[in-house]
């Protein structure tokens, strides 16, 4: 008999970054009883990182915008596979979310009028990010932290979920590891929140921290949900290249949306070289033009740099790849030349961006305000995700829900950036608010005890296991099948030949073996993860061999133009009744008439 | 290629000892990243946190080679790697293992502090309307990433001990941001010099020395806050500071 303390409670939330904060907040506001538990400390979650800002029409800066814009500007960012539905609800809520922020104590930058300041962010036809200098994150983080310790909510940190628990068809509960002690705890409870957050730690080259191993997404599949979109995967166009180790920590966007520019070894702005189509009307034709748009002028049109992630990440690696790199494989990114434009050029770089002046001193010996960064593509964030229902965030299972990073459709084939944090706070309070009323509407639900033992059996394992492989090998050996295989540029026997190297690491992760205690023992977490890991990528490797075309940030080199085929349909992945990953094409969601009409005009 | 040898110790709140690992060294490398690749090569369990590995989430806090440090943050170049780097945990702490601490006392102490409390919206809308230039004071304590080194290092916990009696630093500027909120209405000062023990702080300045956010915690949260309270009731040591800065300024 495996010994395991016992929690009750009506919503269980699984993550404290935004969305699991803010879902929590909003199911305690309701009366439910909350739980929430994550893997590492509080006020630690990934969405601490973020830097540039969070996306809301407030029309602060420039009173052109409004929810339609934001809209459309999200639906051509993700190439129109977006959810209509939810990035209609994002677009309209996201205002009231970020003044709520303001609410509970969130101190953003100002206008000179004393309003929340907005910045430029690429894919954003206006000013759109609401920001405190490069630290958003921190900001959001931290105020939905310290305003949530006050609800009476119970938080169990460094607590890691493993499997999810039915009772019949619906949720039941969720069994998890403290990582401090090693001791098991069963978390019953009718509705669970899933907001665990991206899946970078499949990739060597990574913006992501060790939590992000896609827990959510094999969760959710496991307990039969429907995942979808899992071939878009964001590659950052700039992550740091040099020093090596460093190799893939962000450099947010917000440099290049105060006007930093990229530029190959030869000095030229490459990007200018190369303006897709359905961009073309709204982007700069010159370098003059771009100054002046990231200067605040309304007659100018945004410079080429401020283009859409996929499409900024694909030009750096055609330079890098014909030879016109920099000299540690990235291209740079400049933020020093506004000298020749601004009197106080260093100063205003510091104000602006003070934790990337701070970061490339300490950790590459450059200043950003006198010499250009090196920089190149790094994975960021997971489009894909958990498929819920756009109003209510419920998976296919009910009880379950999933928000944020962890949940799919609001981004489609690719996310603006700023569009994350606000998808946080807008459906992290919509999955609390009904999983909350779910909770409080269903009879109470049972975990099987069998299963709980078999899972607890399972944990243990790798303690067990004598000869087997060390469980960072496996994890790193995976990775670099991914970075590989299953990067930015895929080919279809690349994608086989990765599919054929998870098939193996699913063998040797099953006999990982691991050293020590269960006391805080990093080897036996690392091993658990793994097999997390390789749902992910295999749904990930799988969904990238279906769709046979080359749209947002899924570009394949043997498919290399967009087929209209392709743009009315998901790629889903389910756990299939044999146990193995079947993957279907689905029909997109209709498009109500109001919102193509909204697209239509926004063309 | 070069290599470097760190002492870290491992042990539990039972006992421990420091261990001798040698790794390689790569250009730009920091302690943490030494920490990993033994972890991965050499000894699977080593107990470690870190999130973001650049400065930003405050989990890796460390004392390296004696001195309270974040360990994404600091360069084997900065070191001499001549004699091995010691590297242990917070000793301010209770450990649970390595280099893993007990930080829940931190957690515990932000709930009994006295939450936001906003004055009524400015504009009809809901919405206030604040100037950069107040808001700047009080972004300064916010960009605390609770990574506990000040705590760690504040004489008053490590070597007295008063942890029932004082918050320390960290709470003293999470106090400051909300105290000098440019909305705030709360009044924090009688918990301050009670409960929360500002007046165990004698101004050594070691916790602004360690902040890896450079806030100037002495300076700019505890010594106004000390102020604050002394408007209300008696600080000794704040009301000479007061004299103090009055007449240099005046
Ligand atoms: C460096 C960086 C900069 C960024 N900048 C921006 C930006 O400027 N604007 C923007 O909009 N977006 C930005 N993003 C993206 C954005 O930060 C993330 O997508 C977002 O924070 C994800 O939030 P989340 O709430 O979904 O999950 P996270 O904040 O990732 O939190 C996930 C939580 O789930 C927990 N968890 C995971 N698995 C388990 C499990 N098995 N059991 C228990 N708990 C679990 C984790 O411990 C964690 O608490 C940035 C991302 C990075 C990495
Ligand atoms: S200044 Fe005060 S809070 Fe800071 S270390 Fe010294 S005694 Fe502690
Ligand atoms: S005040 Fe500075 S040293 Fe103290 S917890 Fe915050 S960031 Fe760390
Ligand atoms: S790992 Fe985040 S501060 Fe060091």
């Amino acid at each position: 008999m495996a010994e395991y303390q016992t929690h009750e409670h009506e919503v269980l939330v699984i993550g404290a970054g935004g969305a699991g904060l803010r879902a929590a907040i909003e199911a305690s506001a309701l009366g439910a009883k909350v739980a929430v538990v994550c893997k590492s400390l509080l006020g630690k979650a990934h969405t601490v990182m973020a830097e540039g800002g969070i996306a809301a029409a407030l029309a602060n800066v420039d009173d052109r915008d409004n929810w339609k814009v934001h809209f459309a500007d999200t639906m051509r960012g993700g190439q129109y596979l977006n959810n209509p539905r939810m990035a209609q609800l994002h677009a309209q809520e996201a205002p009231a979310r970020v003044r709520e922020l303001e609410a509970w104590g969130a101190l953003f930058d100002r206008t000179p009028d004393g309003r929340i300041l907005q910045r430029n962010f690429g894919g954003h036809k206006y000013p759109r990010l609401a920001h405190v200098g490069d630290r958003t994150g921190l900001e959001m983080i931290r105020t939905l932290q310290d305003h949530g310790i006050h609800r009476g909510i119970d938080f169990f940190m460094e607590c890691t979920v493993l499997r999810l628990l039915k009772d019949g068809g619906r949720i039941a509960g969720a069994f998890a590891y403290d990582r401090e002690r090693g001791f098991f705890h069963l978390f019953r409870a009718p509705a669970i929140v899933l907001a665990t957050g991206g899946a970078g730690r499949a990739y060597q080259i990574t913006s992501n921290s060790w939590e992000y191993t896609g827990d959510g997404l094999a969760l959710a599949y496991e307990a039969g949900a429907t995942l979808m979109d899992m071939e878009f995967v964001q590659f950052h166009p700039t992550g740091m290249v040099w020093p090596p180790s460093v190799r893939g920590i962000l450099v947010t966007e917000g440099v290049r949306g105060e006007g930093g520019i990229l530029l190959n070894k030869d000095g030229r702005r490459f990007l200018f070289d190369d303006i897709p189509e359905n961009y073309r009307a709204q982007t700069a034709d010159n370098e003059e033009e771009g100054w002046r748009y990231t200067q605040g002028d309304k007659n100018a049109r945004r410079p080429p740099e401020l283009l859409t992630r996929d499409h900024v990440a694909r030009c750096i690696v055609r330079e890098i790849r014909e030879g016109r790199g920099s000299p540690h494989g990235g291209v740079f990114l400049d933020i020093s030349w506004i000298k020749r434009k601004l009197p106080n050029a260093a100063e205003y770089i510091k104000r602006k961006l003070p934790s990337m002046y701070h970061q490339f001193k300490q950790l590459a010996d450059i200043d950003i305000t006198a010499e250009p960064m090196e920089v190149g593509p790094t994975t960021h964030y997971m489009m894909g995700g958990v498929r819920v229902n756009a109003e209510t965030q419920m998976s296919d299972v009910p009880g379950l829900f999933a928000a944020g990073e962890c949940a799919a459709g609001l981004h489609g084939a690719n996310r603006l950036g700023g569009n994350s944090l606000s998808d946080l706070l807008v459906f992290g309070k919509r999955a609390g608010e009904y999983a909350a009323r779910f909770a409080q509407q269903s009879r109470p639900a049972t975990p099987d005890p069998e299963e709980v033992e078999a899972v607890a059996r399972q944990a243990l394992a790798p303690f067990e296991s004598y000869s087997g492989d060390n469980p960072y090998q496996v994890q790193r050996e995976l990775q670099e099948v991914m970075q590989n295989w299953v990067g930015i540029v895929r080919r279809e026997e690349e994608l086989h030949r990765a599919l054929e190297a998870l098939g193996r690491l699913k063998e040797r992760a099953k006999r990982a073996s691991v050293t020590g205690n269960r006391e805080y023992n990093p080897g036996w977490h690392t091993a658990l993860d793994l097999h997390s890991l390789l749902v992910v990528s295999e749904a990930i490797a799988r969904s990238a061999i279906e769709r046979k075309e080359s749209r947002g940030a899924h570009f394949r080199d043997d498919y290399p133009s967009q087929d209209p085929a392709f743009g009315r349909v998901n790629v889903v992945v389910r756990k299939g009744a044999d146990g193995t990953m079947q993957v279907t094409r689905e029909p997109l969601p209709p498009m109500p008439a109001e919102l193509q009409q909204i697209i239509e005009e926004m063309k | 290629m070069a290599k470097a040898t760190f002492r870290i110790w491992r042990g539990d709140a039972k006992g421990g000892r420091f261990e001798d690992y040698t790794t390689e060294v790569v250009p730009g490398m920091v302690v943490l990243d030494a920490i990993h690749e033994i972890q991965a090569t050499q000894a699977n369990d080593l107990a470690v946190r870190w999130n973001c590995k650049a400065g930003k989430c405050g989990s890796c806090s460390a004392e390296i080679n004696g001195l309270p440090r974040l360990m994404c943050m600091t360069r084997l170049s900065q070191l001499s790697l001549d004699k091995p780097v010691t590297v242990e945990p917070m000793r301010s702490f209770p450990l649970i293992k390595d280099l893993a601490t007990d930080l829940s006392w931190n957690f515990r102490l932000k709930g009994s502090i006295k939450p936001f409390k906003p004055r009524p919206p400015d504009a009809p809308d809901g919405t206030w309307r604040m100037d950069q230039a107040d808001v700047d004071r009080v972004q300064e304590f916010r960009k605390c990433i609770e990574c506990f080194l000040c705590q760690d290092v504040c004489h008053v916990l490590r070597d007295h001990q008063l942890f029932d009696e004082f918050i320390g630093p960290r709470f003293l500027v999470h106090a400051a941001s909300l105290e000098m909120h440019p909305l705030d209405i709360e009044d924090r000062r009688e918990e301050l010099r009670k409960a929360q023990g500002i007046g165990y702080c004698n101004i050594t300045k070691c916790c602004t020395k360690v902040c890896p956010e450079e806030i100037k915690i002495t300076d700019n949260a505890i010594i106004p806050l000390k102020e604050r309270v002394v408007d209300q009731f008696y600080d000794p040591l704040a009301r000479l500071l007061r004299v103090f800065r009055g007449n240099r300024s005046g």
